[in-house]
């Protein structure tokens, strides 16, 4: 199942873990991200608190933590090459795996038209 | 600046607006931040061909003396700046500052002599102030116009010479800070070889009228592409250049700022006409004993960019401030962050390590010579 948030990230969620990344319209916006940081696996962290910071050539952003979970897994290989996230944002370029509190939580989340719509 | 009022556009707008530009408020008018290609290759582009870039947003002033004599006019502007004016040859430009009676830093402006007057190139963000400080101290002295009618570009990097020569072929016979007129595609221009990139280039002021046009047809020239100002904020920040407003203002002096070069010998204690400038008292006391702090070149050690305003501590506690990042960010071409800042005297010795608070953590910055790309002017 894929979902959406309006801070423009993507959830794509298997059982009661989402792997979690921003969009391509993200990507598209902050422009060529030059560094990344991401939360260490076993973090506990509230919908809402910044889980990563992205940096482009001309500034840094916040990645906010698009439900309440546990970081299980940060994805490396966009720390040691941030321009994944701009070539493949929904594929290679994800950000982390968010073993979720309250797996229902996703139903009040985005669908892929909702969030279409948003950025149309 | 009222931020209700509308954006200003500069001639080139629709132009931009056509290229797919991404445009933002700055300084008052709607600018290009990016175009498609984006700031990593706008970047990169620049260093290796040439990137137009419209600066149309900063004030073209002239400064025409009453007497007739270009030297009035030197003399009357040798008042607001520590610069020698009188000593700038015909068809010469030179790097300036206004400063203010605490020797602060009140905006950096280009000053060219172009025979019977002063052509000045200032900020956009200060150009009404500086117009005003200027019609205040010289009004009587000189005949003063902001012009409102002429578009600014500038061509930048190894291949804007090239590109150029296929219009004027005496192109090539310009140096680094000559100021030429020439006509380009029929348009009667004037043409500087400088910038704000570190690179070899030329800066263009053409009638609005005629702007897109001549700009149009250069960008049709394979090798240049247009540049936005995210790119001009890497790529003068490679070059060790400042920023008015983030590198220097009016809390800060030349001294203070590493800009002794832009003094000349016959401004400082001892020359031909020392002093005489705001804050003449402070800034010349400041050269002969130096400053408490000074401007200097940091690169962060990790990946992480370290921006303008983080604070800088001689330890990894942060228990003992030294100063802060002015400018920071990531250099396309020197691969790596960098940035520029402010210390005090006492922790500048070379090599010293410092630290930078990011987000809560202390990141490792190494002091570092500026720029951080060697400049292929061509003197």
């Amino acid at each position: 199942m894929l979902k959406f948030t309006d801070e423009h990230e993507w959830l794509k969620i298997e059982g009661d873990v989402a792997t979690v990344g921003i969009t391509a319209h993200a990507a598209e916006q902050l422009g060529d991200l030059v560094f990344v940081e991401l939360p260490e696996a076993g973090t506990v962290l509230d919908k809402g608190a910044t889980a990563a910071t992205v940096e482009s050539v001309k500034a840094a952003s916040d990645v906010y933590c698009p439900l309440d979970g546990e970081i299980v897994e940060s994805n490396q290989a966009i720390v040691e090459d941030p321009a994944l996230v701009n070539s493949d944002p929904q594929g290679a370029g994800w950000f982390f795996k968010l073993k979720l509190s309250d797996p229902s939580a996703v139903n009040a989340l985005l669908d892929e038209a909702a969030y279409k719509e948003l950025i149309a | 600046m009222d931020d209700h009022s509308p954006l200003k556009q500069t001639p080139l707008h629709a132009l931009h607006v056509s290229l797919g530009a991404r445009m933002v408020p700055f300084a008052g008018y709607d600018m290009p931040v990016q175009y498609p290609a984006g700031v990593m290759k706008e970047h990169l582009h620049t260093r290796s061909a040439a990137g137009l870039f419209d600066v149309s947003h900063m004030g073209q002033i002239i400064l025409k003396p009453k007497s007739g004599r270009i030297e009035d006019a030197a003399l009357a502007l040798e008042t607001l700046v520590p610069v020698d004016v009188l000593g700038l040859a015909e068809g010469r430009q030179r790097y300036g500052l206004f400063t203010n009676d605490q020797g602060g830093i009140l905006d950096d402006l280009m000053i060219a002599n172009r025979g019977d007057h002063l052509f000045l190139v200032v900020n956009a963000s200060c150009k009404d102030e500086d117009f005003a400080h200027l019609q205040k101290h010289l009004g009587e002295t000189c005949d003063l116009s902001l012009l409102d009618d002429r578009a600014l570009i500038a061509l930048q990097g190894p291949r804007a010479e090239c590109v150029l020569a296929e219009l004027w072929a005496d192109i090539a016979t310009m140096r680094f800070m000559d100021v030429a007129e020439a006509d380009l595609h029929d348009v009667l221009c004037i043409i500087s070889r400088s910038g704000y990139t570190g690179e070899d280039g030329f800066e263009i002021s053409i009638p609005a009228a005629s702007a897109e046009d001549v700009t149009r047809r250069i960008l049709e020239h394979p090798d240049v592409m247009p540049i936005g100002l995210g790119a001009r904020d890497s790529l003068r920040l490679e070059a060790g250049l400042c920023l008015y407003g983030n590198d220097i203002y009016t809390e800060t002096t030349p001294v203070e700022a590493a800009l002794e070069w832009a003094m000349q010998k016959a401004r400082r204690t001892g020359g031909a006409r020392a002093g005489g400038f705001p804050g003449a008292d402070t800034i010349l006391r400041q050269f002969a004993d130096g400053a408490d702090r000074r401007r200097i070149g940091l690169k962060p050690e990790g990946k992480a960019p370290v921006r303008g305003g983080a604070p800088l501590f001689a330890d990894a506690e942060g228990k003992t401030p030294v100063g802060s990042v002015t400018s920071g960010g990531f250099g396309p071409s020197a691969d790596h962050p960098v940035a520029m800042g402010y210390v005090d005297i006492a922790h500048i010795p070379n090599g010293t390590q410092l630290f930078a608070e990011v987000r809560g953590k202390y990141l490792p910055v190494t002091l570092a010579a500026l720029p951080f790309v060697t400049p292929t002017y061509k003197r």
